[in-house]
């Protein structure tokens, strides 16, 4: 039976098992509405497409599936490109489906034209564009393949109008071979002796756990290193859920947002085992003076993060589901190897009188069954404070934009969490500048009656840039005051929401637990004081340990 | 240092795009390309000639390797390689230099492919320091235009034990 493009791309994605779509609508994308009408797949109508990758990304961390979002040719597409280079930045497997005008008015300037697959080159693991629609079936097929394999990255389909319309029999794509896309799974044998011979000797041994753990589920696996060797273990932003936090073990996030405990821990440790992480700058701080005294084996399924912001004494290529088995099978069998004496101390985090977001979100954590929540975060203060106090102890609990920061993305990232998981309590942490930036999706929770709550901390101002400033600029604030107060009471009543204020902690656990019990959705604002400082910060040009902890009185 | 990389690529629309979009935004620097189709038509072959240090030039290689479309990456620097590039260059000559460029040409084994009545083009193909000879000996004649293509490199078949 002959089909059109936009039914044979819409088969394809059901093939590939794809439920949902977080999309929009266009002049370019009709005929694959069309299709996605008589479909299955549910597809969920965002209220801005940068809303729709945002939401996609957030289905694809939760559920660890390929996300797919929707947007129509020119301006839609283009407002997709935020969210593309968030989940490309935190390595999110998503595929991004745009339209195009018809091949034939490709380069010409036409209405609602855009150059997609160049702009999108360098945030995208790869793109097409489409040119036959003989050609759809295995292009979705590999965009899958290459999205979710190796280290997993976002992929752009562009399809021109006319191929959506073009008509041809559907073959479907049972199996991918690429011939030049081939990512190295198992470790190298040698590189895993010499690490296991690294590993056995240390005798303050220290793991950091990246967000290549969550990726590729390998929580059972690091906990079994860490406990055969009795080695702390620490976490970069993308790694936090990781790790169960309730491990006397584990000291938190490290970097110069990090925890106190664990920046001490990786300056001082004579072993540093990176697990699926890339050195970030606010991970490392200061290259150069990044853990001086370890060993430093680095394990990750990218060859080209290896070696590229700090020096590795040991590298190894392979995805951590195999390399950490070998590892493991290697350690079991040696006799001699010294297991660590002391763990390195838990710091507490510093946290001031008034109501403030640690103390919120330690009390949040009380309040709800962790195994069942989901918290995402927007960017700025309230995400360190949030990295940094609520104990993530299940994986893919925690969804945050953590290599390209990118404000706006915890509401629509909580739509996609929640829809993928709707038994899920999800809890949107944000700030009042970060809220405003994605604000629209409240229409995508109002129409599809999804029960996130979103907690607001009000402080009026962009607290981090203000943090920025007094660090760095004699306290001198520049554009980060808001002058006049959004009254998000009002903006929840106009969204179908339930609105709810804290003020002090004395009426927090009463409200909390209403807002976390009242079945729909909620937004929960709390005033803060803007003086608050995400401490301790290692300041730029500072090592790890050489953290500021207090303001001079 | 200058490196040689050859890159062997799907022969697929926007491959060359995507390969000089990751230069430019990962600021490496591009001193020659030279792209061309290959016994396989389905696969192309450039050859890059990079400036940078060997850690630089391992994380060009590494991130080549990361783009999809990209089958082979072997930096050619410490291998036995043959290097040639071609040159065109138009240099001003009357009757009375005419005569002398094209013994100095011979030299060469460059060759005359053109006659104007005040100038000469000149053909030569040859390595880099080949092709800057040449180009310092025609220097007092007066250059008047030159055109380069990059390197391309094949590495020596291996010697017969």
């Amino acid at each position: 039976m002959q089909q059109n493009g936009a039914q044979i791309l819409i088969s394809a994605l059901e093939a590939q098992g794809v439920d949902t779509i977080f999309g929009y609508p266009g002049g370019a994308v009709l005929e694959i509405y069309d299709a996605l009408k008589t479909s299955n797949i549910r597809h969920v109508l965002v209220r801005n497409e940068q809303g729709g990758a945002h939401a996609a990304s957030g289905y694809a961390r939760a559920t660890g599936k390929v996300g797919v979002c929707l947007a129509t040719s020119g301006p839609g597409a283009t407002n997709l490109v935020t969210g593309i280079a968030t989940a490309n930045m935190d390595s999110v497997p998503l595929v991004a489906i745009t339209g195009q005008v018809p091949r034939s008015m490709i380069g010409t300037d036409a209405f609602q034209e855009i150059d997609i697959t160049g702009i999108t080159s360098p945030i995208t693991k790869h793109n097409y564009l489409v040119q036959n629609v003989e050609d759809l079936p295995r292009i979705i097929a590999e965009a899958f393949y290459i999205a979710s394999t190796g280290r997993p990255g976002p992929v752009l389909i562009d399809i021109p109008r006319d191929v959506s319309q073009a008509k041809t029999e559907y073959v479907p794509v049972k199996e991918v071979d690429i011939r030049s896309y081939k990512p190295t799974v198992s470790g190298h044998m040698g590189m895993i002796k010499r690490a296991v011979k690294t590993i056995k000797a240390s005798r303050k041994m220290v793991i950091c756990v990246g967000g290549g753990v969550v990726a590729s589920n390998s929580t059972a696996a690091v906990m079994k290193l860490a406990e055969m060797k009795n080695a702390t273990v620490v976490s970069t932003m993308m790694g936090l859920s990781g790790y169960p936090d309730n491990d006397p073990r584990f000291l938190g996030m490290l970097g110069t947002y990090g925890n106190e405990g664990a920046n001490l821990a990786v300056q001082d440790c004579d072993c540093l085992l990176a697990l699926g992480m890339r050195f970030d700058d606010r991970v490392i701080s200061t290259p150069g003076s990044f853990a001086p005294n370890a060993e430093i084996i680095h394990v990750d399924v990218d060859p080209a993060e290896i070696g590229k912001n700090v020096e590795i004494n040991i590298p190894i290529v392979g995805d951590l589901r195999f390399v950490l088995d070998d590892l493991n099978a290697q350690l079991e069998k040696q006799d001699d190897m010294i297991v660590c004496e002391n763990l390195y101390p838990q710091i507490p985090l510093p946290m001031s009188d008034g109501i403030n977001v640690p103390w919120t979100m330690q009390l949040v954590e009380s309040l709800v069954d962790k195994e069942k929540t989901i918290v995402t975060t927007d960017v700025g203060q309230h995400q360190v404070w949030t990295a940094n106090s609520y104990r993530f102890t299940t994986p893919r609990k925690f969804i945050s934009s953590g290599g390209l920061g990118t404000m706006g993305y915890g509401i629509p990232a909580a739509v996609g969490a929640q829809v993928a998981c709707p038994d899920n309590l999800v809890i949107a942490v944000t700030g009042d500048g970060s809220f405003q930036m994605c604000m629209h999706e409240l229409g995508t929770i109002l129409e599809q009656e999804l029960p996130i709550k979103i907690m607001v901390f009000n402080n009026n101002v962009l607290g981090m840039v203000r943090q920025l400033q007094y660090h760095y600029s004699g306290q001198r604030y520049s554009g980060v005051h808001f002058s006049k107060t959004v009254d998000f009471m009002m903006l929840a009543k106009a969204y179908g929401a339930a609105g709810y204020q804290i003020t002090s902690k004395e009426e927090a656990p009463d409200i909390l637990k209403e807002a976390f019990s009242n079945g729909r959705f909620s937004i929960i604002e709390i005033a803060i004081d803007p003086d608050d400082l995400c401490l301790p910060i290692v300041l730029g040009g500072h090592a790890l340990d050489d953290m500021f902890l207090q303001p001079e009185e | 240092m200058k490196h040689k990389v050859a890159v062997l690529v799907e022969n697929n629309p926007g491959v060359l795009a995507k390969v000089a979009n990751l230069f430019s935004r990962r600021g490496y620097n591009i001193d020659s390309l030279v792209v061309s189709d290959t016994e396989d038509k389905s696969i192309s072959r450039m050859t890059i000639v990079v400036d940078g240090d060997e850690k630089t030039v391992e994380q060009v290689t590494k991130q080549l390797h990361k783009l999809v479309d990209v089958i082979k990456v072997n930096d050619l620097t410490h291998d036995d390689t043959v290097c040639r590039q071609l040159l065109l260059v138009r240099v001003a000559a009357d009757r009375e230099t005419r005569g002398e460029i094209i013994q100095l040409m011979d030299i060469f084994r460059a060759r005359i492919i053109d006659i104007g009545r005040r100038s000469l083009i000149i053909e030569a193909t040859g390595d880099e320091s080949k092709i800057e000879a040449i180009l310092k000996s025609l220097q007092p004649f007066g250059i008047q235009e030159i055109v380069k293509t990059g390197i391309s490199a094949m590495v020596r078949s291996p010697k017969e034990k």
